[in-house]
């Protein structure tokens, strides 16, 4: 079989409320997932989970071969690659060395750090200190990284949000080469007849679970 | 080594240390020497016993200042999709605090010595003990300052937590101070500022990847 | 037998506490120095023994278990808080009892003795374990972070004693437990006082044990809340 993840009646629940109430979900290699649903339908949820970021209650499954209940988490995270809502980097620090930080820690050579930075769009920023970025830019920061990490599974949460047309054609640019690049590609979003370059498989959730 | 030095770089850009931290550890020593009233004979035999009391609540407020930094929920869970090796955080993040400390513990020596009058002599020999208690505190600081990071009411448990495991510390490094004003070997004490940072980092290596999951 | 000894537990914590009252305030003789409150060497050593090591020994136990992979479950989670919590108990009854025979002995209702000290330090860990847990909302988190804590603890209080120890000893030539005041322990005395060490055993045990029942039962509530809970979320999909 090739999946990237495969997910079976999944509960995750911290804080004692069930976020994910029995999720099943397939991500196969190469393929470009969707997922769809109002606010607090665990979209979000989903994608920690494939993270590695959460505590499993039940179920079973697997993310890039490491087992969900048993398994390291950590070896998950390692391998993924994530863009989150929020600005996810040190705001005392300039945007190219955040890079070279997340670069040395993770032992991945820095000479494509220029080019990341380039590509999104940010080389007359590099020096800023990411605290002074847009929300968009911040955004852009992120992507920089996972160009630089080149994950096997991309997990993207609302990445469209506050991004100008420009970089919404980058990011359908960007995605669109990771999977013919092989990479698998986990989306979520509220937004309703998002245009794609690549047509992606579209999984609605509904109250913790896939809708069927 | 590279958590410790991007902790010392967004210090050196924040400059929290300096213009927060250092005043305040300033201010409380004033206080100390004020509080034991206007004509106190024994303010040079308190002084080493101030001196580590104001110090530990410097090191309350650097610990919690290195956490606070990691804690933007984008931040952390950035970091963690990194999939760090925990011991090596744990090192790098204590060996930033201890950086920080030392510049804040020399500040507040100086201070010490000028406002609560201890002879420079003195001072010079009991540096060691006091880098040593510098370097316990940094790291039974981080292994606190972890336990309580991302919890509801960190600021306030963050003390009530660290306080009983720096009360060794405190007497150690009082004793060693005094031990060298009074011409005393202070050899044993020396000795507990050595196992305590040794046991601790023991458990650190051991359970920081516990703690910070 | 199983059925019987946990069935007996109580019981038999209850006869021997009785046990301890009845020789400690009616057969032992008085001290020949401090009179009645002697007495108090029947209740005391058998609580700062509870405290000290019983306590936060087992609770140590049952951290180290959850923390180790295979050892790991909610029950040892649930052991940990049990046991630290009655142990307070045992500290502020040791730190009571022995204020009431410092202040007439010593003269004061506090003197800086190591054993003292440490047990003291050891009460303000245990309200921090306590604190650590209340302020976390994750039970994994919770469990994992206050397992942590209850081994540090464990770590800290040799050290705090120790080094109290060395100070004392160091700077403050006389100890205070001045030579007159020594108890002689011989015949129905000694027995006594190992009467309460069983009986304050069994009833730190019993106490545990039942803490550990209502922890259990409060798990397994959590388990049907989070079931039911499970439910509802799995209805919100499909009514909406």
């Amino acid at each position: 079989m090739n999946l990237a993840a495969e997910l079976h009646d999944v509960i995750v629940a911290p804080s004692g409320f069930p976020v994910l109430s029995g999720l099943t979900l397939e991500v196969q290699v190469g393929e470009c997932l969707l997922l769809e649903g109002a606010n607090g339908a665990g979209k979000t949820s989903a994608l920690r989970l494939l993270g590695g970021l959460s505590t499993v209650i039940s179920g079973h499954g697997q993310i890039l071969g490491v087992d969900i209940a048993t398994g390291d988490r950590r070896e998950i995270r390692r391998r993924v690659g994530w863009l989150g809502h929020e600005g996810s980097f040190y705001d005392e620090l300039t945007v190219e060395e955040n890079l070279t930080y997340a670069c040395r820690l993770t032992q991945r050579p820095r000479a494509s750090i220029a080019d990341a930075i380039e590509r999104v769009g940010l080389g007359d920023r590099r020096a800023t200190r990411t605290g002074l970025l847009s929300a968009g830019q911040h955004r852009r920061v992120a992507l920089a990284w996972l160009l630089i990490l080149r994950p096997r599974l991309w997990l993207l949460d609302e990445p469209f949000a506050a991004l100008d047309a420009t970089a919404r054609a980058l990011l359908h640019e960007i995605l669109r080469d990771a999977t013919q690049a092989g990479a698998s590609i986990v989306m979520s979003s509220h937004e309703k007849n998002l245009e794609f370059a690549t047509a992606p498989r579209r999984v609605t959730l509904l109250g913790g679970r896939a809708a069927s | 080594m590279l958590v410790a030095a991007k902790d010392l770089r967004i210090e050196l850009r924040s400059r929290v240390l300096l213009w927060q931290v250092v005043p305040f550890g300033v201010m409380a020593l004033m206080l100390t020497g004020l509080a034991m009233g206007p004509n106190s004979q024994n303010a040079a035999n308190l002084a080493p016993g101030m001196f580590y009391l104001v110090l530990l609540f410097v090191v309350i407020l650097t610990v919690s200042r290195a956490f606070a930094i990691e804690s933007p929920v984008g931040t952390s869970q950035s970091t963690k999709m990194l999939g760090l090796d925990p011991a090596g955080v744990f090192l790098g993040k204590a060996s930033a605090i201890f950086l920080q400390l030392l510049l804040v513990g020399s500040v507040l020596l100086l201070g010490a010595a000028t406002l609560l009058h201890i002879a420079a002599g003195v001072v010079l020999h009991a540096l060691p003990s006091v880098v040593l208690a510098l370097g316990g505190l940094a790291i039974t600081g981080t292994l606190y300052g972890a336990l309580t990071s991302g919890i509801s009411g960190t600021t306030t448990l963050l003390p009530v937590l660290a306080l009983p495991a720096f009360a060794p510390l405190l007497i150690a490094g009082e004793r060693a101070f005094t031990s060298v004003a009074l011409h005393q070997s202070g050899l044993r004490w020396l000795l507990l500022l050595i196992l305590v940072p040794v046991v601790y980092t023991a458990v650190g290596i051991l359970l920081y990847g516990v703690v910070e999951e | 037998m199983k059925e019987l000894a946990r069935r007996s537990l109580g019981p038999a914590a209850l006869l021997a506490f009785l046990g301890t009252m009845v020789l400690g305030l009616f057969v032992t003789p008085r001290d020949e120095v401090q009179g009645n409150l002697a007495r108090l060497l029947y209740i005391h050593p058998a609580e700062a023994w509870i405290a000290l090591y019983v306590g936060f020994g087992s609770a140590t136990i049952a951290s180290i278990l959850y923390l180790w992979p295979r050892t790991r479950s909610a029950g040892m989670d649930v052991a940990a808080e049990a046991s630290v919590e009655v142990s307070l108990i045992f500290i502020l009854l040791t730190l009571l009892t022995g204020s009431l025979w410092g202040r007439p002995a010593w003269g004061v209702w506090w003197v800086w003795d190591a054993r003292l000290t440490s047990t003291a330090v050891l009460g303000v860990l245990a309200l921090g374990y306590l604190a650590l847990r209340r302020a976390t909302d994750d039970p994994q988190l919770r469990a994992r972070r206050s397992a942590v804590m209850a081994i540090l603890s464990a770590v800290n209080v040799p050290i705090v004693h120790f080094s109290v120890l060395w100070w004392k000893t160091l700077h403050q030539g006389a100890t205070v437990f001045n030579p007159g005041l020594k108890l002689k322990v011989h015949g129905i005395m000694a027995e006594t006082m190992l009467l309460s060490f069983v009986a304050f055993t069994l009833v730190f045990a019993w106490l545990v044990r039942e803490r550990y029942r209502f922890g259990m039962t409060r798990v397994q509530r959590q388990d049907e809340v989070l079931a039911e809970a499970v439910a509802n979320r799995q209805q919100e999909g499909i009514h909406s």
